[in-house]
């Protein structure tokens, strides 16, 4: 049986509002924060494989206490466990530290592991770099940007399609994956995935000091960049702000606008008389 | 550190060569950064058969080339390049290397990174220098309603990769002149533990909307799948083409070939229509110099908005509905 680690963010809900599927609309109830995107079709892409042919999966995720939140969900859709990884002296990590800390964590508390997906990217922070450095950190064989895996014994075939060209790549396991977000549309968790999820949800904590990684050590490898300043761009635009009812408000736009519209559409916007 | 000059590098990524000039657009930022460093600009290569690009480099202002030239080169090899540009690193030590970010770019430029244990800002817009010579990279942040100035410090050299269409390319000059130094592929080049089965480039048919004059663009602000196709009637009224924003693409709305933005479209029409849209950096970065931009957003305050010449304050479909019974009445053909 594979055993296979899904490494899951929280994200928070900054514009990338979830959507409810049946509606077609945006699930603002959600907004506080929730699973990345891409890390979830990650998690189906296991949950086929596990259907397909038996696996163990262990969703993994470094973040606040807060993050158990989708190891809980991730549980729910169907994975077995979860390792929330989770230290005070971890925030503000940069993809360089975080690698490191993952895959110590995953050597340590996953060991036998044969395959790690990670999402292709974060909607926050959208490095996309954190899955290539693990797989560095690890020193194992990795493709990005996924969009199919196929199994046969301890070989792993994944087709994707980058730079516009199509690819078809194999590798031996232990290996690891970056999904994209083309195919693996997750599913829904069930109820009874629910209910297990927290009712008898196996979920371990582990500290920096449970990884035997020391403060000095962190420190040699923390993070590389600095953030230096956070800023909002400056537009030079003139800005003239319109309100009201829309009916009235778009003859208006188009009265005080139709000369520099006609010219480029080439037709003319202007208002006709009423006869 | 006396006495060597230092160097900005430029990975080059030439496999798109045809649909995205990166490599050519970051050349010229190398060159722009390198007077104000007093650097060398150098292109790196690696594949086969490279004079072309030998050349292409050479005339949008590299000052030294090094190129590994293999007939096992071909195709790219993540692996194979990583331990290639890993030991031409180490052995000269440049202060600055920049990636394009294609897809091969994002995912070489990390772990590349990460070999040589130093730091990589993705995606950046923007790069610049302190006054004491740190790059300063500039990157989106926070979904991309902000931006970030990210330092690499102490580790070298200072890593940024950047979307293609990010900087101009230096013109074309064929009269330049460059140090091609031709490098051997080492002795010892283990075989990469990815090996391809298959690799063909893929046909797209692709709706071009980059020469469009009028762009009418949706964002998830235009609530459902309905009302945004309800565009398709105003961009028919208007002469004008659809585009969209990534999450309205993800919800399937509309195609990937009409996003707008960094990981879509560049487009530069004369007039921009946008209903329900923030105006994330990721999008904006595809808009080009809009002559003429029209907001249409519930939230005054959303950077579209900010950027909009005029900015109105609505429930979008409510606006989009209106506008095309207005625009209908008075259109004559
Ligand atoms: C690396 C990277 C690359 C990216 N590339 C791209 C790209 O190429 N193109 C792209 O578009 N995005 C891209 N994105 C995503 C980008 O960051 C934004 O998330 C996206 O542009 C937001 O789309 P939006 O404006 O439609 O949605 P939102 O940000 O959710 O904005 C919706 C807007 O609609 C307004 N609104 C809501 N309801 C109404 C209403 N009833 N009437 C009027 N207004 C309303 C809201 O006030 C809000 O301003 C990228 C992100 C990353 C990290
Ligand atoms: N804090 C984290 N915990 C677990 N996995 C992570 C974390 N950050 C990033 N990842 C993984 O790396 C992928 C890419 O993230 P990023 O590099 O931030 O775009 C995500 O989809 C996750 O699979």
């Amino acid at each position: 049986m594979l055993n296979i680690v899904v490494c899951i963010k929280q994200v928070p809900m900054v514009t990338e509002l979830p959507w409810d599927e049946k509606t077609g609309t945006l699930r603002r109830d959600l907004a506080a924060g929730m699973m990345n995107p891409a890390c979830k079709h990650a998690v189906e892409a296991a949950l086929r494989i596990k259907a397909d042919g038996g696996a163990s999966i262990t969703v993994v995720t470094m973040g606040p206490p807060a993050a158990e939140e989708v190891l809980r969900e991730a549980l729910a859709m169907g994975a077995d466990r979860g390792l929330l990884v989770c230290d005070r002296l971890l925030a503000g990590s940069d993809t360089y530290a975080t690698s490191f800390v993952l895959g110590r964590a995953i050597a340590k508390e996953v060991p036998g592991y044969d395959l790690i997906l990670c999402g292709a990217y974060t909607s926050d922070s959208e490095t996309a770099q954190v899955g290539p450095q693990l797989a560095e950190e690890l020193d194992l064989p990795a493709v990005a940007y996924a969009e199919r895996l196929e199994i046969s014994g301890r070989v792993l075939r994944v087709r994707r399609l980058v730079d516009k060209f199509r690819e078809t790549l194999e590798m031996e396991f232990p290996a690891l994956v970056t999904v994209s977000m083309e195919q693996y549309k997750p599913r829904y968790a069930s109820f009874a995935g629910i209910n297990r999820a927290f009712a008898e949800a196996d979920i371990l904590s582990v500290n920096l000091k449970r990884l035997d990684i020391t403060p000095a050590e962190l420190a040699a490898h923390g993070s590389r960049t600095r953030v230096r300043r956070v800023f909002i761009r400056k537009t030079q635009k003139e800005n003239v702000l319109i309100t009201g009812a829309a009916a009235n408000a778009a003859a208006e736009f188009l009265d005080k606008y139709q000369r520099k519209i006609s010219a480029v559409i080439g037709k003319s916007i202007e208002a006709k008389k009423q006869t | 550190m006396t006495g060597k000059r230092k160097s900005i590098w430029v990975f080059g990524d030439y496999r798109n060569y045809y649909q995205n000039r990166v490599t050519l657009q970051l050349l010229s930022k190398a060159v722009d950064l390198s007077r104000l460093l007093d650097a060398e600009v150098c292109a790196v290569v690696v594949g086969h058969d490279l004079e072309e690009w030998i050349m292409e480099y050479t005339a949008h202002g590299a000052d030294r080339i090094l190129a590994i030239d293999h007939p096992s080169l071909t195709s790219y090899s993540t692996e194979h390049y990583l331990i290639l540009m890993e030991k031409l690193v180490r052995e000269r030590d440049p202060d600055i290397l920049l990636v394009g970010a294609t897809d091969f770019g994002r995912e070489f430029a990390p772990r590349l990174a990460k070999r040589l244990h130093t730091g990589l800002s993705a995606d950046c817009v923007g790069l610049e220098l302190t006054s004491d010579g740190l790059l300063v990279q500039i990157a989106p942040s926070f979904g991309g309603n902000m931006l970030a100035e990210i330092v690499t410090e102490k580790h070298r050299p200072q890593m940024a990769t950047v979307r293609p269409g990010t900087f101009r390319e230096i013109p074309h000059n064929s009269e330049r002149t460059a140090a091609v130094e031709r490098l051997p592929l080492p002795a010892q080049l283990p075989s990469a533990r990815v090996r391809q089965v298959e690799y063909e480039r893929a046909v797209q048919r692709e709706h071009a909307i980059e020469n469009a004059n009028v762009i009418v663009c949706g964002g998830r602000g235009l609530g459902n799948k309905n009302n945004f196709r309800k565009l398709d009637e105003l961009a028919k009224l208007l002469g004008g083409d659809v585009g969209a924003t990534r999450p309205v693409v993800y919800a399937g709305w509309a195609g990937h070939d009409v996003l707008i933005g960094q990981a879509g479209k560049h487009i530069k029409p004369k007039i921009l229509f946008s209903f329900g849209i923030s105006g994330a950096i990721q999008h904006t970065a595809g808009l080009g110099e809009a002559d003429f931009i029209v907001a249409v957003n519930k939230n005054p305050q959303a950077t579209m908005m900010k950027m909009a010449d005029v900015a109105i304050v609505a429930d979008a479909a409510d606006w989009l509905n209106h506008l095309i019974k207005e625009l209908r009445r008075r259109i004559r053909e």
